[in-house]
């Protein structure tokens, strides 16, 4: 396919994703981050969110299936994964994990479960999203192109 | 202080996050700041403990070890001047005043971006 076609679909995709709030300015930022120097600095970076992510949330679900349930130890967990999410613009998982703070502040179980179940489904979103992303990206590489300049919002 | 107006600004960046460690250096080396990291304020005080290189440093607030606020209270009472930046994700009134009051400079929310990191480069390195 034509690098232009690719490039079009490419602002597309990452304007839906930014639409869904899955993605927020903050992705973009990590974008503008990205030059020769370091290529692959946006991909590094949200790897290691990836791989420390899914840590997290196999300590989370152990954490929760304990009889008595440790809220600190669930909400430092929540709060680093809050950090990270809110670091590479993972909007949507960031938002999940103010309301899983919540439910930890207030002791409340049932709605950590929830929380959980949403982080789950929220996480394997936005992992999905950007490797379909970066699959792209890669495409319009080989294809002779260059990945598309975003505009931050003001 | 170990930079003048012909050296480039040398800072540290305190943060147990890898992630957030990588997009700090990254901002610091793209605004023309050499950036140094440690994994917590034990690190970096004992980094400063040997040697003050830097122009500033950049605290994180929860970290394993020792926390932001111990770190900036025990730098200051070693007699380190350099600029602290105060850097968390809770952006209270309460967590700005407990920064400061430990011996912080200034406090900035988390994430930190281009545009706040530029402007406190501005306001306490003029040059």
């Amino acid at each position: 396919m034509d690098f232009k076609q690719l490039q079009i679909g490419w602002v597309k995709y990452m304007n839906k994703l930014v639409e869904d709030g899955i993605l927020d300015e903050q992705y973009k930022q990590l974008q503008q981050l990205q030059d020769e120097s370091t290529p692959n600095f946006v991909l590094e970076v949200v790897s290691l969110f990836f791989d420390d992510s899914q840590k997290i949330i196999y300590e989370l679900e152990r954490a929760l299936a304990q009889p008595i349930v440790d809220y600190k130890i669930i909400d430092a967990y929540v709060h680093q994964l809050k950090g990270s999410s809110s670091s590479v613009g993972a909007g949507k998982v960031k938002e999940v994990c103010v309301k899983f703070r919540e439910s930890c502040e207030n002791q409340n179980k049932e709605g950590c479960v929830f929380a959980m179940q949403n982080l789950n489904h929220e996480f394997s979103r936005v992992k999905h999203n950007l490797q379909y992303l970066f699959e792209l990206e890669q495409q319009i590489l080989a294809a002779g192109g260059s990945i598309p300049t975003i505009m931050l919002s003001q | 202080m170990s930079s003048n107006s012909n050296t480039k600004l040398i800072a540290l960046v305190v943060d147990d996050n890898k992630i957030m460690r990588n997009i700090e250096v990254k901002l610091l080396t793209k605004l023309g700041v050499e950036a140094c990291e440690v994994y917590n304020g034990k690190e970096a005080v004992d980094l400063l403990r040997d040697e003050n290189e830097f122009d500033l440093i950049l605290m994180d607030l929860n970290m394993p070890v020792m926390n932001g606020l111990e770190a900036t209270r025990l730098l200051r009472e070693m007699g380190v001047t350099t600029r602290i930046i105060g850097l968390s994700s809770q952006a209270s009134e309460y967590v700005r005043e407990v920064f400061m009051e430990a011996g912080v400079d200034d406090f900035v929310e988390k994430p930190l971006s281009h545009t706040k990191l530029a402007s406190i480069l501005t306001k306490y390195f003029k040059n």
